[in-house]
């Protein structure tokens, strides 16, 4: 049964508004809704920027604001907004109500109340106050930045840390009840050398989630001395030849390949789109046998782990390719009600003006059985990605994507670097080509955007070798 | 909430906080949104958005900034006073201050402000076109990216020395995005983009026919070979290039040392004399046109380059001041005050007696690569280094014929293209950021699958 009584009008963190959802879910099942869900949100933000040797820019935000959805059929009305209050919340169900053209009660939708809080945000009730002081950051990233002024080629020197906190209240009409707590802290470094007419750019980013003392940690002086050697490396690079070639791609980062061409490929908005054309391979080879792929939000302190998904559910490990055998989707709740395919803890979003939808979380090529010197020695020409930029995907599944830093490799030795390397294919065609992988998997944070906003993922595989691609250059 | 309240907000606010100088900027919106799979309604979608964005100055004079969507008296008495916190960690290399023409006059274009159709209308609207698009050739099976929206918004620019600006308009867009297959080839991608005040504004049939003929164009391809080709580059991919470099005219990055230019730079010949450019947000095709940038000043038409000479930086408060010119109109409120440009007019200039003009993307009877549109901007852009590798959607043209490109990028450099232009077409064609003709290019790199 629904409680009766109302003890507040407005959603409060931190205190008990189970009372407040439930009549805010049983109002939109009333209305015919069969299914009713409240995303709340409250945040608390930061960031610092270094450049050169001087903070120049501090800034906090703030956030509150509810994501209701309502489900009709397989149909879906969401409305966000930024009013708590009771008349806000039951006015949004309302809104999507009329949205989905419900005009009288058609459901058999029952709603038994919440079930008893799942609070997950207990033991994390003081991260915000154990995270660094923005003294501590300050101090750290101006370290950092003096680091790289190693030489004079260097011309800019930047160093930026955010930290995003967000407390989550979950409900919905079958009966989960859920708050939790996350902490996302961010730290990059990106220079630019030099020197007539050379340029070269380094960057890199480091992430974590949960660890509130994380930064305290970070290692700035590797991290500015790994970003300045990337950025002389490249500096009197010359542009890589276009062609059709063989690559070793590096581990950490170098898995975005894989997260943009085939882990999109696997998420159940894409079939239901139809923009897949793994969506009727279950169980078929759609792979090299030399890859395994695995998407999880469960890896302790990885940036794309979580307690529970945005819609309440604890994410599970999910093999989605086993020996180059397509084993399963990365599905959230319209995944599963559109495609039949299992939810499994992956539906996310930026904040509480999206809708969830099935997206990544730590997706990552399972190690094999080769040192990366094995993969190398095994090709006469060709090329080594060492660090990988941005990339896209199209409708059609073809990718592509930038190489930072490359090397060319001829009769199985690294030789001169080369820059302006774009990698092009299609999932498809390339996933057979990646015949052989390293046993030195190693995960790197990133920020993943499509279509419920950015959120934060981990992207990840150990040295890998596709027999043949098509490298752009010049 | 309005204009005038909030601004009461935070006044009454900082007067307790005992902060002097203040300013803001706000946006208040309501977006209304539909989706449809196959004539089905798939998602619909309406938000309600109110967001802030905060500075104070402190006794020392540097600025903290904060920005929240929490408008309650609490919410804001938290930001000014997280805001004040964050001053102390201030830019002391960089004095910001308000914009000295945060109180001049602005031109508002007259634009009827329209008013929703609401969700159920849009629903039919976008269920007709999609069907319509979809009954147009039998290789279309599905419109996977498709949406129409509606936004009521209204910005607010206001400070502690009595600046005020209000401006309200609505928008609407309408984008289709078709996938098309054939037995035993690739499926293909290809779509269409309007915008318009008001959903009665948009052309849809035109919408549906675009989109139509770029998709079914596209289902013959072949592949092309590596080489070096000259290149006709459309409208849109000519803007879409100058936007992604336009860290070459832009003062704060030339001030934080990632433009290809440098403080010196006015004045120097950086493209063909043929080529002119000027920003001009005030344009009456502009829809998304707006009278103030983020610190409240008006938007004017400011030429860029021309006859080929970098004329103009565009500037934010602070990098005017280094430079000791004027702000342009170009700022936007983040946690450092960014500069970018709003909406780029492309034109020949009257020195265009090398150019040439037997090039004409319509009747020209040589091998050229004709480049639609540019993808995957984010990755293939180093815009501090110069140089660009990008995917395209285009046509390879022999002897009058065309022919799709299967998959290719294009690979340059920022700065060769545009001392390489060759022509510049007489007829000027509107899109969705801004005024271009075809410009062609005497020689780029294209990688293709042979």
């Amino acid at each position: 049964m629904v409680s009766s009584s109302i003890k507040s009008s407005e959603i409060r963190f931190g205190e008990c508004n189970k009372q407040l959802l439930e009549e805010v879910i049983f109002y939109g099942i009333s209305l015919g809704a069969d299914f009713v869900e409240l995303f709340i949100e409250n945040s608390d933000n930061s960031s610092v920027l270094a450049e050169e040797d001087f903070i120049t820019s501090v800034s906090p935000s703030f956030g509150k604001g509810a994501g209701i959805r309502i489900f009709k059929d397989k149909r879906d009305g969401f409305v966000s907004t930024n009013d708590l209050s009771k008349h806000g919340l039951m006015r949004s169900v309302s809104q999507a109500i009329e949205m989905l053209d419900i005009s009288k009660k058609t459901n058999n939708s029952i709603f038994d109340g919440l079930k008893i809080l799942k609070d997950y945000s207990k033991p994390k009730m003081n991260w915000l106050k154990e995270v660094p002081t923005i003294n501590e950051v300050s101090e750290k990233l101006l370290l950092s930045t003096k680091t790289l002024k190693k030489d004079k080629k260097v011309v800019v020197r930047k160093g930026s840390y955010s930290r995003n906190w967000q407390e989550v209240i979950i409900a919905s009409s079958d009966g989960t009840y859920a708050t939790d707590i996350r902490l996302h802290q961010t730290v990059g470094l990106n220079v630019i050398a030099n020197d007539a007419q050379y340029r070269s750019n380094g960057s890199k980013r480091f992430g974590s989630h949960g660890i509130p003392n994380e930064f305290r940690l970070w290692d700035q002086e590797k991290a500015a001395n790994e970003v300045y050697e990337s950025s002389m490396n490249m500096l009197y690079a010359d542009y890589v030849q276009a062609g059709q070639m063989p690559v070793v791609l590096a581990n950490k980062f170098g898995g975005v390949i894989f997260h943009e061409a085939c882990g999109h490929l696997l998420e159940t908005t894409q079939i239901e789109r139809g923009t897949t054309p793994f969506s009727n391979k279950l169980n078929e080879k759609i792979a090299h046998k030399a890859v395994t792929a695995i998407d999880e939000g469960l890896s302790e302190g990885s940036f794309g782990s979580l307690s529970i998904d945005d819609e309440g559910m604890e994410p599970e490990k999910s093999i989605l390719i086993k020996d180059g055998i397509l084993k399963k989707f990365i599905s959230d709740r319209a995944g599963e009600l559109r495609t039949g395919h299992k939810r499994t803890g992956s539906g996310r979003r930026q904040n509480y003006s999206f809708a969830a939808a099935s997206r990544m979380r730590n997706t990552y090529i399972a190690k094999g059985e080769y040192t990366k010197e094995e993969l190398i020695n095994s090709i006469s020409d060709g090329l080594y990605c060492k660090s990988m930029g941005g990339g896209s995907v199209g409708a059609t599944g073809q990718f592509n994507f930038a190489v930072e830093e490359g090397y060319l490799i001829k009769n199985g030795k690294l030789t001169k670097p080369v820059k302006g390397a774009t990698l092009i294919g299609d999932a498809k065609e390339v996933m057979p080509k990646i015949s052989m992988c390293g046993n030195d998997l190693e995960l790197a944070p990133g920020f993943c955007g499509s279509v419920s906003g950015s959120v934060n993922v981990t992207v990840g595989q150990p040295h890998i070798k596709v027999d043949s691609i098509t490298v752009g250059g010049r | 909430m309005n204009a005038i309240e909030i601004t009461t907000k935070i006044t009454n606010a900082a007067n307790i906080l005992n902060i002097d100088k203040w300013d803001y900027g706000a946006s208040f919106s309501n977006d209304y949104s539909v989706q449809v799979d196959r004539g089905k309604a798939k998602q619909l979608k309406a938000s309600q958005k109110q967001v802030i964005t905060l500075r104070v100055w402190n006794k020392k004079n540097l600025v903290g900034i904060t920005t929240t969507s929490d408008l309650s008296e609490i919410g804001i008495k938290k930001a000014l006073e997280q805001a004040y916190i964050a001053s102390e960690f201030g830019n002391k290399n960089e004095f910001t201050d308000f914009s000295p023409l945060a109180k001049d006059p602005i031109q508002v274009k007259e634009v009827d402000k329209k008013n929703p159709l609401g969700i159920k209308k849009l629903l039919n609207i976008l269920r007709k076109a999609e069907s319509q698009l979809i009954d147009s050739h039998e290789a279309i099976k599905s419109i996977p990216y498709n949406g129409l929206s509606e936004s009521f918004f209204e910005r607010i620019y206001a400070n502690s020395d009595g600046a005020f600006r209000n401006h309200s308009k609505s928008q609407a867009a309408l984008y289709l995005y078709a996938r098309a297959e054939e037995k035993n080839k690739k499926p293909r991608s290809s779509g269409s983009v309007k915008i318009g005040y008001g959903v009665e504004d948009i052309d849809i049939e035109s919408c549906i026919k675009e989109a139509f003929q770029k998709t079914v164009a596209h289902l013959d391809y072949s592949s092309i070979k590596t080489g070096k080709y000259l290149v006709c580059l459309s409208p849109d991919a000519f803007l879409t290039l100058i936007n992604a470099f336009s860290s070459i005219f832009n003062a704060r990055s030339v001030i934080d040392g990632v433009s290809l230019s440098n403080k010196n730079s006015i004045g120097d010949l950086i493209s063909i004399p043929a080529l002119n450019i000027y920003d001009d947000g005030l344009n009456d095709k502009n829809i998304s046109s707006a009278p103030f940038d983020g610190e409240g000043t008006p938007t004017k038409k400011l030429s860029i380059i021309n006859k080929g000479v970098l004329e103009n930086f565009l500037h934010s408060e602070s990098t005017a001041k280094i430079f000791n010119t004027k702000p342009t109109g170009h700022a936007g409120l983040g946690s450092k005050v960014s500069v970018s440009p709003d909406w780029l007019v492309v034109e020949r200039s009257n020195e265009c007696s090398e150019l040439n003009v037997s090039l004409d993307h319509e009747n020209y009877k040589g091998e050229f690569v004709y480049i639609e549109e540019l993808n995957a901007i984010h990755a293939g852009v180093k815009s501090s280094q110069g140089s660009f590798s990008l995917p395209f959607d285009g046509w390879l043209y022999k002897n009058g014929e065309k022919c799709s490109i299967e998959a290719a990028t294009v690979a340059g450099d920022i700065k060769y293209l545009l001392k390489n232009i060759i022509n510049i077409e007489n007829k000027e064609e509107l899109t969705t950021t801004g005024i271009s003709p075809h410009i062609w290019i005497n020689e780029l790199s294209i990688t293709g699958d042979e």
